[in-house]
């Protein structure tokens, strides 16, 4: 078998936002990497800095530190406009699919903008066709061609943000929580859209979300987020049958599980509120809510991520 | 059989056409009954600007004369009466036409292009840019409209064009205040930074999806700007520094008519009638304007 080749190699990436407080701490030195057509999921609370990790990716923020590279393409200090010539290899998803689509632009607007944009047809007859089989791809009957945004469903909104994003063929996709705003039920249709796409196209994803039933579905591996910092990284299946961080097995311990009257394992409840990410000190950030916290925790350094066994990521002084 | 439903079929392929954004607002916009009655009004009116050359001889008619008809109520042969040089009120109104239009819709268009380039400069990018944009129009807000213009028109000279000028700068700035906050609004939006996503340059997304999203207010500051800037200019004419006097600007009319509203009324009536047509045409096109370019209210 061939060489996996790394699509998207993350190296020690870092956002800070100035605020009158100090330095906030969004995102602290990630590292990870994703081969082609393979799906990471990124989990965790709100405010880890997650979606700030997406958007950094992107470089719809700027990084304050670290690198990117995009095959093979160091993208870290790329311009605005260099950039652009990029959007058509990367895109994103977003969450919101009410307020991530101009209300003043029709489906047909909305979807054939992209294309437009990076002249990758010339004629209008060849963009409107085109325009339509992505429709089609992404399961929206043609007859909504020209409707607006808000004369559809959350789902079908959705699906018009899945096109806009696969109309430049991109070869990455982030997804910032694509389903959090949907129903249930379309949350599903969804994921299974997404997924087949990935077969079809051979996508790679970088899947962010809070649920993590969602993402044991979706992921290959998952990279668990605690406050700007990775706290561990595993292959889904590994960290599901032997999660090591507290904070991973108090995630986990959260999924609900849908069985009536079945015996359910005690739930790991976690004390108190997330830390400010204002002027971190050094020092393991999940300290103030850990039930295993040691005396030892108190006087290290905040750990980094070690490999307790193969392709398995925990950052904790404590986890063997 | 079968050959009729695959006629259908491909019948209905063909009706999932894209249609452009201008095509769209058209059709809405001719639903709208206000509008088109203001649209056809306004053409009315553009046709009258453009052809009273041809129907009157500006030194006899216009600005010529005649004491023996001075101040006849309205009749057949005068249908708004004369005033009280001898000169047929319809037929100045209608010469003026073309100067209410270019002072009110010039300096609106002026002021608009400049306060919509400055403040969604200045709502877009903040920071120092804002500061700039925002003080100066401080500076202009703060100094009264009629004063500024008194001195634009006496450094200009007194002309039509240097009253829209003036009237241009004190409409700018109330222009740039609107934008600025609508644009501060939107600019946040999910859709923009999708928009980048995209890959579109900062200038595409202001033109096509900043803008676009902010002309609710816009529109209406436009059709209350085009009457008050008509009656501005007739304030102006008032105080000297307006069009120069013969000239049939309806403002100018009007207050000239003032001194005779109590014995011949219709000398100020008719120029006042016109200008609140006028701007009630606009109102009724800009309010349909705004109503077909906003999705949201399709009917």
């Amino acid at each position: 078998m061939a060489e996996k080749k790394i699509i998207l190699e993350v190296q020690n990436l870092t956002k800070y936002f100035d605020t009158p407080k100090g330095k906030l701490h969004a995102v602290d030195g990630v590292n990870f990497q994703i081969e082609e057509g393979k799906t990471l999921g990124i989990v965790g609370e709100s405010g880890c800095g997650k979606s700030t990790t997406g958007r950094t990716l992107l470089k719809l923020l700027e990084p304050t530190d670290g690198k990117i590279i995009f095959d093979g393409e160091d993208i870290t200090h790329y311009s605005r406009a260099k950039m652009r010539k990029m959007r058509t290899q990367m895109q994103m998803i977003f969450q919101d699919p009410f307020s991530s689509l101009d209300p003043r632009q029709s489906i047909m607007q909305l979807i054939s903008e992209p294309i437009k944009e990076h002249k990758l047809l010339k004629s209008k007859a060849e963009i409107e066709k085109r325009t339509l089989e992505l429709m089609d791809i992404v399961g929206l009957a043609r007859r909504f061609v020209n409707s607006y945004p808000h004369e559809l469903d959350g789902g079908r909104r959705q699906r018009i943000g899945i096109a806009r994003a696969l109309a430049v063929n991109p070869k990455l996709i982030v997804c910032d929580e694509p389903v959090s705003a949907l129903d249930v039920s379309i949350q599903a249709q969804i994921l299974n859209l997404l997924k087949q796409l990935q077969r079809d196209m051979g996508l790679t994803y970088i899947f962010i979300t809070h649920d993590l039933s969602v993402v044991k579905y979706f992921s290959d591996d998952i990279a668990v987020m605690y406050l700007g910092q990775m706290v561990e990284k595993a292959p889904s299946a590994e960290i599901f049958a032997n999660p090591t961080h507290p904070y991973t097995q108090a995630l986990l311990s959260a999924i609900p599980i849908p069985v009536v009257g079945k015996e359910k394992p005690p739930r790991k409840l976690l004390r108190g509120e997330i830390t400010s990410p204002v002027n971190l000190p050094d020092q393991c950030r999940f300290l103030k809510r850990c039930d295993s916290c040691q005396q030892c925790c108190q006087e290290k350094s905040n750990p980094q991520l070690v490999e307790i066994s193969p392709n398995h990521f925990v950052a904790c002084h404590i986890a063997k | 059989m079968s050959e009729m439903s695959k006629a259908v079929s491909t019948e209905n392929l063909n009706e999932y056409k894209g249609r452009s954004l201008a095509q769209e607002t058209w059709r809405r916009l001719l639903k709208n009954k206000g509008a088109v009655v203001g649209m056809i009004f306004m053409v009315l009116l553009l046709i009258l600007a453009l052809s009273g050359d041809f129907l009157y001889d500006y030194d006899t008619e216009i600005i010529g004369m005649n004491m023996s008809e001075a101040r006849l109520a309205p009749s057949a042969e005068h249908f708004f009466g004369t005033d009280q040089l001898g000169r047929d009120v319809f037929s100045r109104i209608v010469y003026g036409t073309r100067y209410s239009l270019i002072i009110g819709v010039g300096s609106v268009a002026v002021g608009l292009i400049v306060g919509l380039i400055t403040g969604s400069l200045a709502g877009f990018y903040g920071g120092m840019w804002d500061q700039l944009v925002m003080r100066a129009n401080d500076i202009l807000y703060s100094i009264p409209n009629i004063m500024l213009a008194v001195v634009i028109v006496q450094v200009l000279g007194t002309s039509v064009l240097s009253l829209v000028i003036a009237l241009s700068i004190s409409s700018a700035t109330s222009f740039a205040k609107i934008t600025r906050a609508a644009v501060m609004t939107i600019r946040g939006q999910e859709y923009v930074e999708s928009a980048y996503a995209m890959g579109l340059p900062t200038w595409k997304i202001i033109l096509r999806h900043i803008i676009p999203n902010c002309l609710s207010p816009i529109i209406v500051q436009v059709t209350l700007a085009i009457g008050s800037n008509i009656i501005a200019a007739s304030s102006l004419s008032f105080l000297g520094v307006g069009v120069p006097i013969p000239t049939p600007e309806w403002g100018t009319m009007l207050s000239d008519g003032r001194q005779f509203i109590r014995s011949e009324p219709w000398m100020c009536v008719f120029p006042g009638i016109a200008i609140m047509l006028t701007v009630l045409a606009l109102n009724l096109m800009g309010d349909g304007l705004r109503d077909a370019l906003d999705p949201k209210l399709k009917r």
